[in-house]
């Protein structure tokens, strides 16, 4: 623009020339993107009742997957609690010597997936069978004892989560030579576990549906935003707003929206939880289980909020998209 | 400055709004695009503002041919010229003061050197001591010089105006008039389009006077 044959002029132009330094445009891109991010807020606090509505709907549809997420993830809790169910018996050839029983039990107790073993002798499974049976008078008639020795092993946490791996253990003490039958409830742990998986991909197909419908609802709410700031979209335009520069408002619209939405159904699933707490306590208690309702942690609120996020401004820039371009001053 | 090579502008309708247009406007001129109502002179200065594209010929700002401006260009090259609208195009969801301030905003201006460049702008128009209040409270001449204050808050070299006095009556119309012509006085290139013959004739200034799409005096 530097022109030889200016007339007397002091300062006419040129000065926004010299400020195009690529430092300049960068400084002055991000103070515009924080400047966007708190103002966006602060239009959206504006008008609190509207968009706490648009934030409630963004946060039940997320609210939905999340909880019944969080309810399955404490059924995984239960099938590792129970671990009494999941304590294999090992009885013992009649022919097992006190040696080859020591040297199978020192063999498991080197095994990873097994943390605590307690042996029964025949005496001491005799002994307990006649208290617990009331049948004192008919043992009392058999020659010797009927009942073999055993061993009770409490396979570690791992296991007990995973299926194929109990199913190892069971097949590697079924194959010992001095083993003679174990004894498990896997089919109860194999069911409990097919339910958790099952739980868990409705959560994810319902997340995917719900998500979608979160999409939706996004896009429409930025359209009526852009609706409703139209004028502004023409005048910026018209003095030399760049596209980038007209869109981010809407961007970071959607972004807060999603944040929002993700913080409050996060809020939603953890006050459902905790009202469902003391009931279920109440439940577990009658079953005699340690069993208690864990609320989702922060971990899921980190997880919510990303994903709203994340949907907050995939809606807004599918709305940005199809609407922003018909808006050209006249 | 401003310079038409044989432009032609046919819209879609069939409608031709300029014909085998040619004419140069040099750096500080000052010039009156007149003409009846449907002669072209809006297209005209939509095309200087690319707000539409020519159908034949080529528009050149500052020796800078415009066909060669891709789309991504377009809101750069609209910062360097202050448009003044007939119906102004103010935001009355804000104050007059974020309304001149707007362009700096747009153009990323430092925040320090904002505030200045603004209380500047709108002292040159006299509407200093209202910068707080909405523009909806302003009549509409007053409208009109917040929309001249946003025109030229960051100085650019060219500055268009499309019909500013049509809504005013011949006083008010006048201290707009001479608005511009201060403007001019300090370098500014000054293309005003009007149909206010009366207003412009005491002024003594160019005019560019177009008819049913062709120039025919200018």
């Amino acid at each position: 623009m530097a022109d030889p044959n200016a007339r007397g002029r002091k300062t006419t132009g040129g000065a926004s020339e010299s400020r195009n330094s690529l430092h300049h445009r960068l400084n002055n891109y991000f103070r515009h993107h924080r400047k966007t991010l708190v103002s966006s807020l602060f239009r959206l606090l504006r008008t609190p009742v509207q968009t706490l509505m648009t934030l409630l709907v963004i946060a039940i549809a997320m609210a939905l997957p999340a909880g019944l997420y969080s309810a399955v993830d404490n059924l995984r809790q239960l099938g590792g609690g129970i671990e009494l169910n999941a304590r294999m018996s090992v009885f013992l050839k009649k022919d097992a010597s006190d040696e080859d029983i020591g040297e199978l039990m020192a063999e498991l107790e080197t095994r990873d997936d097994v943390t605590a073993i307690i042996y029964l002798s025949r005496e001491r499974a005799l002994e307990e069978f006649r208290q617990a049976s009331g049948f004192d008078d008919v043992l009392s008639l058999l020659d010797e004892n009927p009942l073999p020795a055993a061993m009770l092993v409490q396979p570690s946490q791992q296991v007990t989560e995973d299926p194929a791996a109990a199913e190892a253990l069971l097949h590697w003490l079924k194959s010992q030579e001095k083993v003679d039958d174990v004894s498990v409830d896997l089919a109860w742990l194999q069911k409990l576990h097919a339910f958790i998986d099952a739980g868990q991909q409705l959560a994810l197909g319902l997340g995917v549906a719900l998500g979608i419908g979160v999409l939706l609802v996004m896009g429409n709410t930025i359209r009526l935003a852009i609706e409703n700031r139209r004028e502004e979209i023409v005048v910026v335009k018209l003095i030399g707003g760049t596209n980038g520069y007209v869109r981010r408002p809407f961007l970071y619209t959607g972004f807060w929206y999603g944040v929002g939405g993700g913080l409050l159904a996060w809020g939603l699933v953890w006050v459902g939880f905790m009202s469902l707490g003391s009931e279920v306590q109440r439940l577990s208690a009658l079953y005699q289980s340690g069993f208690t309702l864990h609320a989702p942690d922060l971990s899921v609120l980190l997880i919510l909020m990303v994903c709203g996020a994340l949907l907050g401004l995939g809606g807004a820039w599918v709305a940005v998209a199809s609407h922003l371009r018909k808006i050209e001053p006249n | 400055m401003i310079q038409f090579d044989n432009v032609s502008k046919r819209y879609p309708s069939g409608h031709e709004a300029l014909a085998n247009l040619s004419f140069f406007l040099d750096e500080g001129e000052f010039a009156f695009l007149t003409g009846h109502s449907g002669a072209g002179k809006s297209t005209l200065l939509k095309l200087i503002t690319l707000l539409e594209r020519p159908s034949q010929g080529q528009v050149l700002i500052n020796s800078k041919n415009l066909n060669r401006l891709h789309a991504s260009q377009v809101p750069y090259f609209r910062r360097r010229v202050g448009v003044v609208f007939q119906n102004h195009h103010l935001l009355f969801d804000r104050s007059i003061y974020d309304n001149v301030a707007l362009p700096l905003e747009v153009m990323g201006f430092p925040r320090g050197d904002i505030p200045r460049r603004v209380r500047a702008a709108l002292d040159k128009v006299g509407l200093l001591s209202r910068e707080k209040q909405n523009p909806i409270t302003l009549s509409t001449g007053e409208q009109q010089r917040v929309g001249i204050a946003r025109a030229v808050v960051h100085k650019p070299k060219i500055l268009l105006a499309d019909e500013p006095t049509g809504n005013l009556d011949p006083t008010l119309s006048a201290e707009i008039m001479h608005l511009f012509a201060q403007f001019n006085d300090v370098g500014v290139t000054v293309l005003i389009a009007t149909h206010d013959i009366a207003l412009i004739a005491p002024m003594h200034c160019r005019e560019i006077h177009l008819q049913h799409g062709r120039l025919v005096g200018g």
